[in-house]
């Protein structure tokens, strides 16, 4: 909403009031300001010139000097505009000026001839033709006679251009706000200044109403209040100067007079009104109706819409000529023969206005207002209002009476005043008195105790809502700090939570990086890395941005490798990253929320491998307390790698993560050529097997023994499998079976390798003898036999 | 026999003088078994019983002082040498070392900075699902279907009765229903609205929002707990200010602005001159929230409040463009 300064004089004395400190005790109290703009200001040393002479171009055939009177004196202009004549009143920027855009205008020479200024085009002063009737932008703006007193004055007196223009963000429970009463109200009480409202009178050119219209309200449940007047003999015309020019500063654009009074109403009450043309009317009888479905309504910007039953209508015996509260029909519109026309003022539901307006994709000025809810008793002085401007500007003559279809009259909400409940409530100790004071500068009437709430504040309905008020207006910030002193919680992080912490900073000290992506993704990702059909139905956003953000992922590998892929793009090396990211995984019902499990997304390439990976995994997972996972080789996981994949289960057989080499044909689809390693792993189960669990175990007492053994073996036989059938076969005096050498060469042959192992014995309660030693070894040598048939290097 | 004694002293020591005495050799020659002291002495027999007793004590002298001698001189052999062996190991320390460290996203360093402030005042975080169902995103939070305040948050749906949280609130509705006052909860996460990416929006992005239910919870209590984190987070001199507004979940409601901590107040380029920065939306919890939880007004009382992780980060670290925290060019996490 946009204010007038000098139309809020009308109501309130602003006229000594800093614009600037106006808008930052209006923000304190509530209403806030977005910004402010100094109409005019772009504008200096223009003045109302009399072309006293004028001259052809001595070197041109087309340039006039003229003679400029600008008061006290003459000044010579060229000018090049042809609808000039001598006698014609003009802007004149006389040199130095400034006209809007930044223009400068210096005194100079036009090819050989002086010229001290420059004669102004509407578009020059940032005008239009609507707010000039009857110029046009192909040449100078001539000034009608009325302007023949003001030679010399600044233009911007002139035409009124001078103005501030006030921004205001009106939040949606203040509809009043949307109105220069309800703002004057909250400037009054703000600035503590009086507030002066005015009550319309209408003089009335006799006649009756009922000889031109009645009305049927078939849904009252969807409109409350219908007024209306009619007006006869209409002439359509421009409005007054000061009128335009009002709208303008409320940033809304001239049309004629009776437009115009729809609107300048609307702004001042922030009742919308509607005009029709009487003529259009089938019968006499206005009937406010539902729609039915699939009638069809053409709006007054020529678009066509098929209603529903869901609708409310405006209508005559035999078609709508409005759709109540967003858009008047273009059968009825106002023409520049209208005679006589229906001044609407009507109440209707918000929230079906709003339903109406969404379905057939036309928010409207009146229905962003109506949405919000009007009040039903503002009908009536902004009828009267629009018909008081009428009989003001001679638009036409009202005809006498008036229609009000007012079913049930509203009723006032009232509410105690609990002083002293609002004081505990805000940590404040004001006095009742000072509230009874701050709530009757609202309009509110306080009488024994009861508020009653004015009708145009239908948000105040609690203690809370009061409580409110009084802050606001005494001030918000004059509250004082206090801590808080109530019964003491256990706050902190859940175990989970600090699991989570933990493991992050710990990646970052193991020299990964965090990344944060997006948590839809494109259903293509799904295609890029592979996933098998079955495993791609996702939630699904129905009204998303794009394509690009239009599902909610499964998997968070997509995004990894997106972002490895960017940086990788950027030239950036040896790139190492995490995530936790969430993933959604849906339930067969679209009905049911799905499950959002967290994932710990790991993803690398440069210099790294598959080792590289897999000690981050396992450092995360004993971190997170887990032991005793298996590393399973993966062959089928269509996204990785199938030699280079493992799956990871806990000792129950849960799978915890699966981590490899991303498919080369996948880190193709990303653009690499160089191997790309990822690793997902699933926070939920990590922390389901994690042990939390610590208890000391007794150092040992004893020293360990160790036996080395070396052997070859085929190259595909797992170290995993060797070193599970060493420890089985150990027994429980088997503390440790480590890797510690492997080799492939010449010397073992082709599709060969050679093992080395130590097996690291010890007993808790002895030091092992060699034959004990002895014994353990061969056991573990018979099973390498028996089962893997493999025996010692010679 | 004194004066062979006294020869061989001098001889020894004469030997010692010698920066490159072979120090074993000189033990041996002189003292070892077949040494010339101990080939003096077993000349002690031909001596008379008075002299023995003499002679036999400049022996052992002797003996003492070469002792003596060869372990200092052995002393300084083996510093020396030590000496030259650190001499020899040295090492450049300019040179590089691998100091690969990870750094935490931005996102997530505010948002454990602000965690770590609340619950350091008994608050504890909770979490909830980012695919919501619409009662607790809107119609729990006293924004009914048709609410012209779902027009100011373009919201993503998924069905007509799920969509995806627009605000980390509907958290808050779900723990008023199942637990009972006192409640002192921060919930940070992801929430979305419909916005096309530019330099200030994003569709999806992080808030805080924090929540506290007791009796006699006041809007003071509300300002005194905010300016604990307005200092935490943006320095001891950091004043805020509370600007009425409207949220259909809060009466009253407020917006907050801290500071300018770029200029204290004066004004500057990060606080577009006006001395203050909006940071964050609060309010006394509505009634009708409330009662929707069942959680009785007439007994309890309490506030919320929230703001973006989003437009902290980037005042803090003075980041001007949000896409930057999405595209995770590691030169610009390396920054964090």
């Amino acid at each position: 909403m946009n204010l007038s300064m000098k139309w809020l004089e009308e109501f309130v004395p602003v006229q000594n009031t800093d614009v600037k400190d106006y808008c930052n005790k209006m923000t304190d109290t509530g209403s806030k300001v977005e910004g402010y703009e100094a109409l005019g200001e772009d504008i200096q040393n223009v003045v109302v010139g009399k072309i006293t002479a004028m001259t052809r171009h001595e070197n041109s055939d087309h340039l006039w000097v003229c003679q400029v009177n600008i008061g006290d004196s003459t000044v010579q202009i060229v000018t090049g505009a042809q609808n000039v004549f001598e006698g014609a009143l003009v802007p004149a920027a006389v040199a130095p000026a400034d006209l809007p855009g930044g223009v400068k205008i210096k005194a100079g020479k036009l090819r050989g001839v002086e010229s001290n200024g420059m004669l102004c085009s509407i578009g020059e002063l940032n005008l239009t033709e609507h707010d000039m009737p009857g110029a046009n932008n192909d040449g100078i703006l001539i000034l009608g006679d009325e302007y023949a007193d003001m030679v010399g004055k600044d233009i911007r007196e002139a035409l009124m251009l001078c103005d501030n223009s006030v921004e205001f963000e009106i939040t949606s429970n203040r509809p009043d706000c949307l109105s220069m009463i309800g703002l004057a109200r909250e400037s009054a009480v703000t600035l503590g200044l009086p507030l002066a409202l005015h009550t319309p009178e209408v003089k009335g050119a006799g006649d009756d109403i009922a000889n031109y219209i009645s009305v049927r309200n078939d849904a009252p449940d969807l409109c409350f209040r219908y007024t209306a007047r009619v007006v006869k003999n209409i002439k359509i015309e421009p409005s007054p100067m000061w009128l335009r020019r009002r709208l303008r500063a409320c940033g809304v654009r001239p049309i004629n007079n009776i437009v115009d009074i729809t609107n300048y109403v609307m702004l001042e009450y922030g009742q919308p009104m509607h005009a029709f043309t009487h003529a259009c009317l089938d019968g006499s009888q206005i009937i406010v109706r539902r729609a039915t479905d699939g009638e069809t309504f053409k709006s007054l910007d020529d678009i066509d819409h098929t209603l529903d039953s869901s609708m409310l209508v405006i209508a005559d015996e035999n078609k709508p000529v409005a759709l109540a509260g967003v858009m008047g029909g273009a059968n009825s519109e106002i023409a520049d023969d209208t005679k006589t026309v229906v001044f609407e003022s009507a109440t209707f539901l918000g929230t079906n206005v709003r339903v109406t307006a969404k379905k057939l994709g036309m928010r409207t000025e009146s229905s962003a207002r109506f949405e919000k809810g009007l009040d039903p008793e503002n009908t009536l002085p902004a009828v009267q209002r629009a018909c008081e401007l009428v009989e003001m500007l001679g638009a036409g003559e009202v005809v006498d009476g008036i229609i009000d279809v007012y079913p049930e009259k509203k009723t006032l909400t009232t509410l105690p005043l609990e002083a002293d409940k609002i004081n505990a409530f805000l940590g404040t100790d004001l006095s009742e008195e000072y509230m009874i004071e701050v709530l009757e500068k609202l309009d509110c009437k306080v009488e024994g105790g009861v508020i009653t709430v004015p009708s145009f504040r239908d948000d105040l309905t609690c203690m809370q809502d009061i409580a409110e008020e009084i802050i606001r207006i005494y001030g918000y910030n004059k509250i004082e700090s206090t801590y808080i002193n109530a019964a003491m919680t256990r706050g902190g992080r859940t175990p989970r939570q600090a699991l989570e912490h933990n493991i992050t900073t710990s990646l970052c000290a193991m020299g990964l990086n965090e990344i944060q992506t997006f948590s839809f993704i494109s259903p293509k990702f799904y295609e890029k890395i592979n996933l098998p059909e079955e495993q791609r139905r996702s939630v699904v956003i129905s009204n998303p941005l794009g394509e690009d953000t239009s599902v909610m992922r499964t998997t968070a590998l997509p995004s990894m490798l997106e972002i490895l892929a960017r940086n990788n793009s950027f030239n950036n090396v040896d790139v190492k990253l995490w995530e936790l990211a969430t993933v959604y995984l849906p339930h067969e019902s679209v009905d049911e929320l799905p499950d959002e499990r967290k994932c710990l997304t790991v993803g690398m390439y440069g210099a790294c491998d598959f080792y590289t990976l897999k000690g981050i995994c396992n450092k995360i997972l004993t971190l997170a307390g887990v032991v005793g996972v298996e590393y399973t080789a993966e062959e089928n996981n269509s996204a990785y790698h199938p030699g280079r994949c493992a799956t990871v289960t806990d000792k129950k057989g849960a799978k915890l993560a699966v981590l490899g080499q991303i498919h080369p044909s996948v880190a193709a689809n990303y653009g690499f050529s160089a191997p790309v390693y990822c690793a997902e792993i699933d926070m939920e189960a990590v922390c389901d097997a994690a042990n939390k669990k610590i208890e000391y175990k007794p150092l040992p007492k004893f020293p360990a023994s160790t036996r080395d053994f070396s052997f070859v073996c085929e190259d595909d036989l797992q170290v995993g499998t060797i070193a599970k059938i060493m420890e089985k076969a150990g027994g429980k005096l088997t503390e440790a079976v480590e890797l510690f050498d492997i080799y492939r060469g010449p010397q073992v042959g082709e599709g060969k390798k050679s093992v080395s192992m130590r097996v690291t014995l010890r007993a808790a309660d002895r030091t092992l003898t060699v034959e004990e030693v002895e014994k353990v070894s061969q056991k573990i040598l018979k099973s390498l036999e028996k089962d893997l048939g493999i025996t010692l290097r010679s | 026999m004194k004066e062979m004694l006294e020869k061989i002293r001098a001889s020894a020591l004469e030997c010692l003088q010698n920066d490159d005495a072979d120090l074993e050799a000189i033990r041996i020659r002189f003292l070892g078994k077949k040494g010339e002291l101990t080939a003096v002495l077993r000349g002690m027999g031909a001596l008379s019983a008075e002299e023995r007793p003499i002679v036999g004590q400049l022996a052992n002298e002797i003996r003492a002082d070469i002792e003596k001698a060869i372990a200092e001189k052995s002393a300084v052999a083996a510093e020396k040498k030590l000496q030259a062996k650190l001499k020899a190991e040295k090492i450049d320390v300019t040179m590089p070392a691998d100091s690969t460290v990870g750094h935490i996203h931005p996102l997530t360093l505010v948002q454990r900075e602000l965690e770590d402030i609340f619950l350091g005042m008994g608050f504890s975080i909770v979490e909830g699902p980012e695919v919501e169902l619409d009662y607790y995103n809107f119609q729990a939070l006293n924004i009914p279907e048709n609410h012209p305040a779902r027009d100011t948050q373009d919201t993503f749906y998924i069905t007509e009765n799920i969509l995806l949280r627009s605000q980390t609130s509907p958290v808050q509705a779900r723990t008023m229903e199942v637990q009972k006052p006192p409640i002192r909860i921060i919930s940070p996460g992801r929430v979305y609205r419909s916005d096309a990416v530019d330099a200030t929006h994003s569709p999806l992005f992080h808030q805080l929002e924090g929540l506290v239910i007791d009796k006699g919870i006041t809007m003071g209590d509300l300002k005194g707990v905010l300016e604990i984190f307005a200092k935490e987070t943006f320095g001891e001199e950091t004043r805020i200010r509370f600007r009425p507004h409207h949220f259909p979940f809060t009466e009253p409601s407020a917006e907050v602005d801290v500071s300018c901590f770029a200029c204290g107040g004066k004004g500057c380029r990060i606080c577009k001159g006006e001395g203050w920065i909006e940071i964050l939306g609060a309010g006394m919890v509505h009634p009708n929230v409330l009662r929707n939880c069942g959680i009785d007004p007439e007994v309890y009382s309490g506030f919320a409040f929230g703001f973006g992780i989003e437009r902290i980060a980037m005042l803090k670290y003075h980041i001007d463009d949000m896409r930057l925290l999405y595209e995770n060019d590691v030169r610009f996490l390396n920054q964090f």
